[in-house]
């Protein structure tokens, strides 16, 4: 495997080729927020927090599905980063209907995380207050779409890792929220197995374990990179 | 001409409100209202979020009494289960509650009523607050605030914060009583029990002296009053029945389960209030009225149950007859509750059930309606919710304890105006500060919760009226 080079925030290194711009930043030591992104699932570049300044191009870039490469100059901190980033995360609780008081993931929370992260203590956009539902037809599971950031992690692990494939990303713009099947219950969807990988992987209280109360829900987002590992490099199977 | 004179907002109290005095056309008082002029509606945007989510949510109608609400909401949530929790997580749950209790009560007692007997109903209103005391009489503020802080600090120690935690949810308990958190309290019963001998001795000797026009003013009336009791009649905050007795001690009705409060719970509305009126439903509105808090718990049950809470009690009937109906008696009331939570955390850290490790029963949802009961410190709390088959909530009804002492706020109200404002009030003449006061004082012998009660946030600011025969407003007062 060849090997590329270049600097981050000043800080030449190498990386192996075909390593996105995001594991170069975290081989530099760069605190880059992420929402969608979950190492062991395909980026989507969707939350876009981890756009990143690339000498030579007009455009930010998102650092986790953009391919590193020779010479690249990547810059992850600048007012105008901080800015967007901070605009982004409050984008997100205006959108959705986010209240940690009573929240079930409150405390182990990757937005509540990041809006500390990027300084947020207040959204400076009018609190949207959709009118969402929660599905709680599934017997183990509840969706709560209040709390949904739309990262598509659960679309992704599903139909990445399980191999179900029993979500999707339904409608446009505002309208758009995550679907279980053809736009079923999640408990009518026949080709749900249960596994329960959507709600390790959620980054909120959106999805969860139906017996957790407020401030219970303990995800395991490393999963789905260690079953992914385990797979392709074939731990399991003993010569 | 008639007048109105309105005391807005309402001082030391939680949450807001404001009372009109009514004159007639001679300048009488004719009527006075205690109004709460504020609104949550925690009622209805809890409907469509899951069951599991009803104590986390509804703790945070009060930073006071946030276990009332928490304990009403995972008892409602035991009966949707349909589980019977472990004994452990039932010791707990008392510990928890005794905790709230005894912190709330030194709130009220120490904090937000004691500046008016210590301090004196004509003091400057500037200090006559908790720092007018701690000014006046500092070893005693300061013992009353660290007596808060010890159910604070037991809240903390059981739930892993003071304010809001939510950790009880149905089925039990989330932590068990660690070793460290029980030491804590040992170390600390003394003391706190040395603080409630030395408000207990100091206000026997007010109400012997200064304060014997006050018990006599403040909300003497007959009236029902009702709380849980035991199975052999003892007081009790957490489990047990329901209890109805009169003014004279006659049990009107007795071992009532939660589950049919609405057979004997009507609740009436008013125009000019967000708060509900709650009344005994065999007699009708406004003839139900009744009390609920530490005066109705205590003029319920046959005893306490602790030797020293037993025998504060027996002095207290000495003092009061055998039911207390002076509103006056809520405050020595508390006192005699602290007394009994204190004996009552004691004996729960004693008893090894306490510290088993089994302290949650899991279990899917079994039932789609429930309610749940529990003794808040300013009285009986019930918890009503319906769900559909998912467990999603599909309607819900919170029957407060400040709510269920509407009617009786409001006749304490009219009492202490009408003896204090004896003669006719001249179309222009001013109404002192210290009435006003005396007024409010009224209002704080119930401690009420109205942030709680109409499901809002703030302080409690007061607001007096003064309006005419012909609803002219003649003259107010604002704090």
């Amino acid at each position: 495997m060849g090997v590329i080079t270049l600097r981050v925030n000043g800080v030449e290194l190498a990386v192996p080729a075909g390593s996105s711009v995001l594991t170069a930043t975290r081989q530099a030591g760069a605190q880059v927020p992420v929402l969608c992104h979950l190492d062991g699932l395909n980026p989507i570049a969707a939350c876009r927090l981890c756009l990143v300044e690339i000498e030579g191009s007009q455009k930010l870039q998102p650092a986790c599905s953009t391919e590193a490469s020779e010479g690249m100059v990547v810059k992850t901190d600048s007012d105008q980063l901080q800015h967007l980033r901070r605009m982004a995360v409050e984008l997100l609780f205006s959108e959705g209907n986010h209240v940690c008081a009573f929240c079930v993931a409150s405390g182990a929370c990757e937005l509540q995380n990041v809006a500390v992260a990027v300084g947020m203590d207040h959204s400076r956009f009018p609190y949207q207050y959709p009118h969402r539902p929660v599905d709680a037809s599934h017997h183990l599971f509840s969706i709560d779409h209040n709390r949904c950031i739309l990262c598509s992690r659960c679309v992704r692990v599903c139909d990445e890792i399980e191999g179900a494939h029993v979500w999707d990303v339904a409608n446009r713009g505002g309208e758009s929220r995550i679907v279980a099947g053809l736009n079923q219950p999640w408990g009518e969807v026949e080709s749900c197995t249960s596994c329960g990988k959507c709600v390790d992987v959620c980054p909120t209280g959106a999805i969860f374990h139906k017996e957790d109360t407020t401030a219970e829900k303990h995800p395991h987002a490393e999963r789905a990179q260690r079953l992914r590992q385990a797979r392709e490099q074939h731990q399991w199977h003993h010569p | 001409m008639t007048r109105t004179v309105v005391i807005d907002p309402v001082t030391r109290i939680e949450g807001h409100a404001k009372i009109s005095l009514h004159l007639d056309d001679q300048g009488y008082l004719s009527d006075a209202r205690f109004h709460v002029v504020e609104y949550r509606g925690f009622e209805k945007f809890c409907e469509g979020h899951p069951y599991t989510e009803m104590a986390g949510i509804t703790a945070r109608i009060c930073g006071i009494c946030p276990v009332s609400h928490l304990l009403a909401a995972a008892k409602t949530g035991d009966k949707l289960l349909a589980v019977q929790i472990p004994a452990a997580a039932v010791n707990l749950r008392r510990m928890l509650n005794l905790a709230q209790i005894c912190q709330s009560h030194a709130l009220s007692f120490f904090h937000l009523s004691s500046p008016d007997f210590l301090l004196g109903w004509e003091s400057d209103p500037a200090r006559r607050n908790v720092f007018g005391l701690m000014a006046a009489n500092p070893d005693l503020a300061r013992a009353g605030i660290r007596l808060r802080q010890f159910g604070q600090q037991i809240l903390e120690l059981l739930g892993g914060r003071k304010i809001n935690a939510a950790w009880a949810v149905p089925g039990g308990v989330r932590t068990p009583l660690s070793a460290e958190a029980e030491a804590w309290i040992r170390e600390r019963l003394p003391e706190a029990k040395a603080t409630v001998t030395l408000a207990l001795d100091l206000f026997k000797k007010l109400l012997d002296g200064p304060l014997e026009r006050e018990q006599r003013v403040f909300g003497d009336f007959p009236s029902l009053y009702m709380g849980l009791v035991g199975s052999d009649g003892q007081w009790e905050h957490y489990d047990g029945v329901l209890r109805f007795v009169d003014s004279t001690g006659q049990v009107v009705a007795d071992g009532l389960k939660e589950d049919d409060y609405h057979d004997f719970i009507g609740e009436a509305v008013e125009p000019w209030s967000y708060l509900k009126f709650p009344y005994y439903k065999p007699l009708g509105y406004p003839a139900g009225m009744y009390r609920v808090g530490p005066l109705a718990r205590l003029n319920v049950c046959s005893h306490i149950g602790t030797p020293w809470a037993d025998k504060e009690l027996a002095d207290m009937r000495q003092r009061c007859g055998a039911i207390a109906n002076s509103s006056f008696a809520y405050h020595q009331a508390r006192l005699v509750e602290i007394v009994a939570c204190l004996e009552g955390i004691e004996a729960l850290l004693n008893d090894p059930e306490t510290h088993s490790p089994r302290i949650r029963a899991r279990a899917h949802l079994n039932q789609l309606e429930a309610v749940g009961v529990s003794e808040a410190p300013r009285g009986t709390l019930f918890h009503h919710y319906r769900v559909d088959a998912n467990g999603l909530i599909d309607r819900v009804n919170l029957i407060i304890a400040t709510g269920q002492n509407n009617l009786a706020m409001n006749r304490t109200v009219a009492q202490i105006a009408k003896e204090y404002i004896p003669g006719p009030v001249g179309a222009n003449a001013s109404i002192p500060e210290a009435l006003l006061n005396r007024v409010e004082a009224g209002i704080r012998c119930f401690d009420p919760c109205l942030s709680c009660s109409t499901h809002a946030a703030g302080q409690m600011p007061l607001h007096v009226q003064l309006l005419g025969a012909d609803g002219e407003l003649l003259t107010e007062r604002y704090r």
